[in-house]
């Protein structure tokens, strides 16, 4: 049996950029991972960091998610330093475009709502009039009538991203097995053990960082991560030249020039097929918000799973029947990489999760039912 | 650098590339018509401004890519050259004329 400090379950960018920060932190450090027939959220990820709807009636949560759009610029410089590999990051603040007056509405009472809760912390918000707003996005579209901005939101490319954290992890003597699953866990406060392909493999320190497999995972840990799957799905342009100065909630021009269009939210279990009918609704609200979309061709669709936990938040938790055993769980990899990286990860190496991290911990959905 | 299969039917499609005409046969393809023509490459990519050419002829590698009558980024293998069509180079990202305001 190869002995390790810390074996993190699941590569995606969870567990890679959890993985990569305990190989910073001077841990030896094995990622375990799936092969390509993983679900992989990471795959299929749209790419936003994205802060402005995060938290409302959680401010814990937009606290979390800020400290990670904080963070992001120093972990793309550190990932282009390390690898060569530019992330495509920018933040130049975002947008969420209504298009009719009960959207904006609601919209309105949510970034308000917000900006309370917030406190001290803070959380400056605009709604934009369309006057404003057709001076910031060229060719914006007759039925758009306002919106909310926030300077804390941008975008970057999961994929990249995704590979810069792999191959920081590797660089910093990290140890990657992929094509696993993992059988045989045998779990003893402080004391890990899990069979892979390379042989069975131990450390003190286990994170469950397998996305949609930790709800059948978490268990054997003494934990819980009840999260269920939810289909999004995204349909990309062909490269143009940039015209788009930031990221809306639905649509972004990457670095490279393609417009990513998205998204859907819906409930239909493990199925990762494509519907016309819903990719149909993608690009009719695309072409509403900017009618030159529609000379642009679809050069690629998919569909991907998020990783949902029963009310949208991440969660994260410490075993307490199996100290040295974390989960950690959420559907916004790339926003929180940076956070995963730089604050949760130096909390695992510590062998202590944060009180400001309690409030995310699955005991939250432990709700005895009525009488 | 391509010589056509013996069988094939004679060349009597009269496309432009980049101003200069070349014949084709009935159903070939505008990649074919750049082949033709002589041009190894017929587009440049949009981020690093690389020079590419139809290289698949089968709609996957996207490095045909042209312009084709006005219409940038046409996958060029994927298209049934035509009496008179105007092929032309796709240089780097196409462009937006996003119009409104």
């Amino acid at each position: 049996m190869t002995r390790y400090d810390a074996i993190v379950i699941g590569g995606g960018l969870v567990g890679s950029a959890i993985a990569y920060g305990l190989a910073r932190e001077g841990l030896r450090v094995a990622l375990v991972d799936e092969g390509d027939v993983a679900y992989r959220a990471s795959r299929g990820n749209f790419g936003l960091v994205w802060v402005q709807s995060k938290g409302d009636g959680a401010p814990h949560y937009q606290r979390w998610t800020r400290r990670s759009a904080d963070k992001w610029p120093a972990l793309a410089t550190e990932l282009l330093a390390r690898t060569g590999i530019s992330v495509g990051h920018e933040r130049p603040g975002g947008v969420h475009l209504c298009l009719d007056e009960s959207e904006l509405e609601e919209r309105r009472a949510r970034m308000e709502r917000m900006r309370i809760q917030s406190g001290n912390f803070g959380f400056e918000y605009r709604m934009l009039d369309r006057r404003e707003l057709a001076d910031m996005l060229p060719g914006l579209g007759p039925s758009v009538i306002g919106a909310s901005w926030t300077p804390y939101d941008g975008h970057a490319n999961p994929l990249k991203l995704l590979h810069a954290l792999h191959k920081a992890f590797v660089e910093k003597r990290g140890r990657y097995i992929s094509n696993t699953t993992v059988g045989n866990a045998k779990a003893a406060p402080g004391d890990f053990r899990v069979g892979t392909g390379a042989g069975e493999i131990g450390a003190p320190k286990v994170v469950l960082a397998a996305g949609l497999g930790n709800a059948g995972l978490a268990p054997l840990f003494g934990l819980s991560a009840p999260v269920e799957p939810q289909r999004g799905q995204i349909l990309v342009t062909e490269r143009a030249q940039r015209v788009l100065p930031m990221p809306t909630t639905t649509i972004r021009q990457t670095v490279e020039g393609g417009i990513m269009l998205g998204d859907s939210q819906e409930d239909v279990g493990f199925d990762t097929s494509q519907k016309p009918s819903v990719m149909r609704m993608i690009a009719r609200r695309a072409v509403l918000s900017f009618p030159w979309l529609r000379d642009l061709q679809i050069v690629r669709a998919w569909a991907a799973l998020r990783v949902m936990p029963p009310d949208g938040l991440p969660i994260y938790d410490q075993s307490e029947r199996f100290p040295g055993a974390f989960t950690a769980n959420c559907h916004s990899g790339v926003t929180l990489a940076a956070a995963h990286a730089n604050l949760f990860a130096p909390m695992v190496a510590a062998g202590t999760l944060d009180p400001t991290l309690a409030l995310f911990s699955a005991k939250r959905f432990d709700v005895p039912a009525a009488a | 650098m391509f010589r056509r299969r013996p069988d094939a039917d004679p060349a009597t499609i009269a496309v432009i590339v980049e101003g200069r005409t070349a014949l084709v046969p009935h159903g070939a393809s505008a990649a074919a018509a750049v082949l033709v023509a002589g041009f190894r490459n017929i587009r440049e990519t949009p981020v690093e401004g690389r020079e590419r050419g139809p290289y698949c002829m089968m709609g996957i590698c996207f490095d045909c890519l042209a312009e084709i009558d006005g219409v940038p980024n046409q996958q060029s293998c994927m298209i049934e050259a035509r009496p008179g069509m105007r092929i032309r180079r796709q240089i780097r990202a196409r462009e937006i004329d996003p119009g409104l305001r």
